[in-house]
């Protein structure tokens, strides 16, 4: 066992620990691992399926069911645009398909350097600043297509 | 602020009053504190940036003995944050950043005076306003549940203790359980949640219910887009929901409480465990509640971002650790819900109400509203509106009212064209019906819902096909699946809406969209299905002709479907390139200084980059 899958086996342990192994916290024991990884290996899967005594298709039920989860791994920088209601009216698509034409990607994807995962959000609730896309957690507003691109050089 | 700890837990609503007593003794009423708003909204303004030179400022001057400084949850104005009151006088400052803060402590905390450009200016009359109450946007507005959020830091419990927190519980406890539930009934108090269910009759079914273990459910998922109603609630005042399940959880016979937040709140659920365990600490969570016997716990679970998780059985599943899919509701969750057991599910609004109804009585909450919606109501204000925001509004003011009084009309000056409500749920509502009272039973006879309180204004450039598809793309996304007629009639409205948006509608697709809708009212499992065509309805009832231009003539009047729109350049355009190096197709040619650029309609796949781009107006859209 290599020391990287070691280390993971001991941070689930930890987690599955700290909600004393009852499966009514699947869902937020599911949220920590992400937390940690960014997204949801599968031996991780495998080992909350052995921890908490429940079938892995049950693991993997949950964790495909919920939007907030990703079973692939996740690019370098995380983007995030917003398609609320209040963001759509004001112009959220054209923003997400001008992110989706400069990152190569479509939304959901991760771009083939490993360096941006692009994502939707169905709101985050700073309306007043519609549209907005969220790059590692750090918000920019009243988004359009011509702010796209000095935001992700930001980035590079 | 120093926080101060009791030593030992309260034992006695007489303790409770005498800590608050000694709490509102320490402080000074007069002494100057400088309030800044820090949630969501204003944070990703930068508000803690303003918090942190406040602090510094501040210390430079010496300021920082005489002045309090308080961090605090959401005043509701976010078009202007973030927001900056200095108290006792309300100050009340708009859009400050860290470079005003040193104009703000020389001028306002040692001078006493006003900074005239930071105040809010009525757009109307040009004036500067100085208090917070003076401003357009509070004065229709009453708020009863939200108005603490700007009293008080949402991390320290001795300031919700001084505002009178945590009073209703002390006088519950000394009531009996039923007279509790006969108090909630009589003052009309409804489920903000958005079907609007009689909160009294709710409690007492689960009361009523046989069973030792009993539970009670805070509902904070608030899936719908553009409403964040209930999350500014639980950042700005989460004590005041907490002290709403306590009265509940004692009147039902609950010991056992569940909050659950959407992971996608990440304030919401650290204000709310700060707020359990200062509780916890204070003896009004646990056991043996203020010395009266009653025992009850709150633990919080993170949705997984799933909007059918609003709905009761589903929330219920996604706690047990399942997949969010909801259940027939042959039986209730008041009988037998989370694990089996009585259940009884509130939203975050709910809860906040039963403090002020315990406190004031059922006839002093009853008196406001209509006859069958009491009490106020929290909006999310947003899309097309100058003033976005939150407002708390008394049931029975006109959509107008809001729209225009508080919500200062249509943003940039344009033709208001409706108002969605009620979310995915929800439909929109035109001009022709905007002196409609709010009341959960007039919004539904307007073919909408109250919903959790999503207000969506839209403008003369939105297409209400558009907005249909929008609503109803999303729910195919958050459908479960579990049934057939939501999953397979959202599938199929998409597709009907996506070839009308694109070109290809033909006749008939309006009568198939009402035919759809009618099958999948009566015969969805959950409301999630049976509530979805309302967007699509509501939009055909309103704006039949706007269909009819997609499907007849080929056109999109607002100028927003893709596959039926063009861009034209203007002859008033300079040439001066921007939007040559904007378009992603290579279809506009530079010609000359001073010459219109050319656009190749074959080229162009209307993504809008060279309207962006320009900046003197000379592309138009047709």
């Amino acid at each position: 066992m290599d020391i990287k899958v070691k280390e993971t086996k001991g941070q689930i342990a930890a987690i599955l620990e700290s909600y004393h192994h009852d499966k009514k916290w699947l869902i937020s024991i599911l949220q920590d691992i992400q937390g940690q990884h960014h997204y949801l290996p599968r031996e991780a899967l495998v080992e909350v399926s052995e921890g908490l005594k429940i079938p892995l298709s049950q693991v993997y039920s949950v964790a495909t069911f919920f939007k907030a989860f990703s079973l692939k791994p996740r690019g370098e920088h995380t983007v995030t645009c917003c398609m609320g209601t209040a963001c759509h009216v004001r112009g959220a698509v054209k923003v997400l398909e001008k992110l989706e034409r400069d990152l190569g990607v479509n939304r959901g994807d991760t771009t083939a350097n490993g360096k941006y995962t692009l994502e939707t959000v169905n709101c985050v609730g700073a309306c007043a600043l519609g549209p907005i896309v969220i790059v590692d957690g750090e918000h920019s507003g009243q988004m359009t297509t011509d702010k796209v691109k000095p935001l992700l050089e930001k980035y590079s | 602020m120093i926080s101060v700890r009791v030593a030992n837990k309260l034992d006695s609503a007489a303790a409770l009053e005498d800590l608050r007593k000694s709490i509102l003794a320490r402080r000074d009423p007069n002494k100057t504190c400088v309030t800044v708003c820090n949630s969501t909204g204003c944070h990703t303004l930068g508000g803690e940036k303003v918090a942190e030179a406040f602090r510094q400022e501040m210390a430079r001057h010496n300021l920082d003995v005489k002045v309090d400084m308080r961090v605090t949850g959401c005043h509701g104005f976010c078009e202007r944050g973030p927001i900056v009151v200095i108290k006792p006088q309300n100050i009340f400052y708009t859009r400050v950043t860290a470079k005003d803060v040193p104009d703000i402590v020389s001028e306002t905390l040692r001078n006493g005076k006003p900074v005239e450009r930071l105040l809010y200016q009525d757009p109307s009359t040009g004036e500067r306003i100085v208090h917070e109450g003076d401003v357009p946007f509070y004065k229709k507005q009453k708020r009863l549940i939200f108005g603490n959020n700007g009293n008080i830091n949402p991390n320290i419990i001795e300031d919700y203790v001084t505002v009178g927190g945590y009073s209703a519980l002390g006088k519950a406890l000394a009531m009996s359980p039923d007279d509790i539930i006969s108090e909630v009934k009589k003052s009309g108090l409804r489920g903000r949640g958005g079907a609007g269910f009689p909160t009294g009759l709710k409690w007492e079914s689960t009361r009523r219910a046989h069973g030792d273990i009993k539970y009670v459910i805070c509902n904070c998922d608030e899936g719908d887009p553009g409403a964040f109603m209930d999350r500014s609630l639980m950042e700005g005042n989460p004590q005041s929901v907490l002290e709403g399940m306590i009265i509940g959880a004692y009147a039902i016979g609950a010991h056992e409480g569940y909050i659950y937040i959407r992971n996608e709140y990440p304030l919401a659920v650290r204000n709310a465990s700060i707020a359990i365990q200062q509780a916890e600490e204070f003896g009004l969570l646990g056991k043996d509640i203020l010395g009266s016997g009653f025992d009850f716990t709150v633990e919080i679970s993170r949705g997984g971002g799933a909007f059918v998780c609003g709905e009761s059985t589903a929330l219920m599943a996604s706690l047990e650790g399942e997949v969010g899919e909801p259940k027939a509701k042959y039986v209730h969750t008041s009988e037998r819900g989370l694990w089996d057991r009585p259940t009884n599910l509130n939203n975050v609004e709910t809860w906040a109400n039963v403090p002020l109804i315990i406190n004031n009585g059922a006839d002093w909450y009853s008196r406001m509203g209509t006859a069958g919606s009491k009490g106020t109501k929290l909006f999310a204000l947003v899309g097309k509106i100058n003033n976005t925001g939150l407002v708390e509004v008394p049931m029975g003011i006109t959509l107008r009212e809001i729209i225009y009084d508080i919500g200062g009309g249509i943003l940039g000056g344009k033709k208001f064209k409706a108002v969605q409500t009620g979310g995915p749920s929800g439909g929109c509502i035109p001009e022709s019906q905007l002196d409609l009272p709010v009341d959960f039973d007039e919004l539904v006879k307007a073919g909408s819902m109250m919903g959790s309180g999503a207000m969506i204004i839209m403008d003369e450039d939105n297409c209400m096909v558009d907005i249909a598809k929008y609503f109803i793309s999303f729910l195919e996304e958050e459908s479960c699946g579990k049934c057939v007629p939501c999953r397979e009639g959202i599938k199929r409205m998409r597709e009907v809406l996506t070839d009308i948006t694109e070109g290809r509608g033909t006749e008939g697709d309006i009568e198939l969209l009402e035919h759809l809708s009618l099958v999948m009212r009566d015969a969805s499992l959950c409301a999630l299905g049976s509530t979805a065509p309302n967007p699509v309805a509501s939009t055909i009832r309103y704006f039949r002709d706007e269909y009819e231009a997609h499907i007849k003539d080929k056109r999109c009047p607002a100028g927003v479907c893709k596959g039926l729109i063009h861009y034209y350049i203007l002859d008033k355009c300079p040439g001066c390139g921007l939007c040559v190096k904007a378009c992603p197709q290579q279809a506009i040619t530079f010609v000359a200084k001073k010459q219109p650029v050319i656009l190749d309609q074959s080229k162009c796949i209307q993504c809008g980059a060279c309207f962006d781009a320009c900046r003197l107006s000379s592309i138009k859209v047709e």
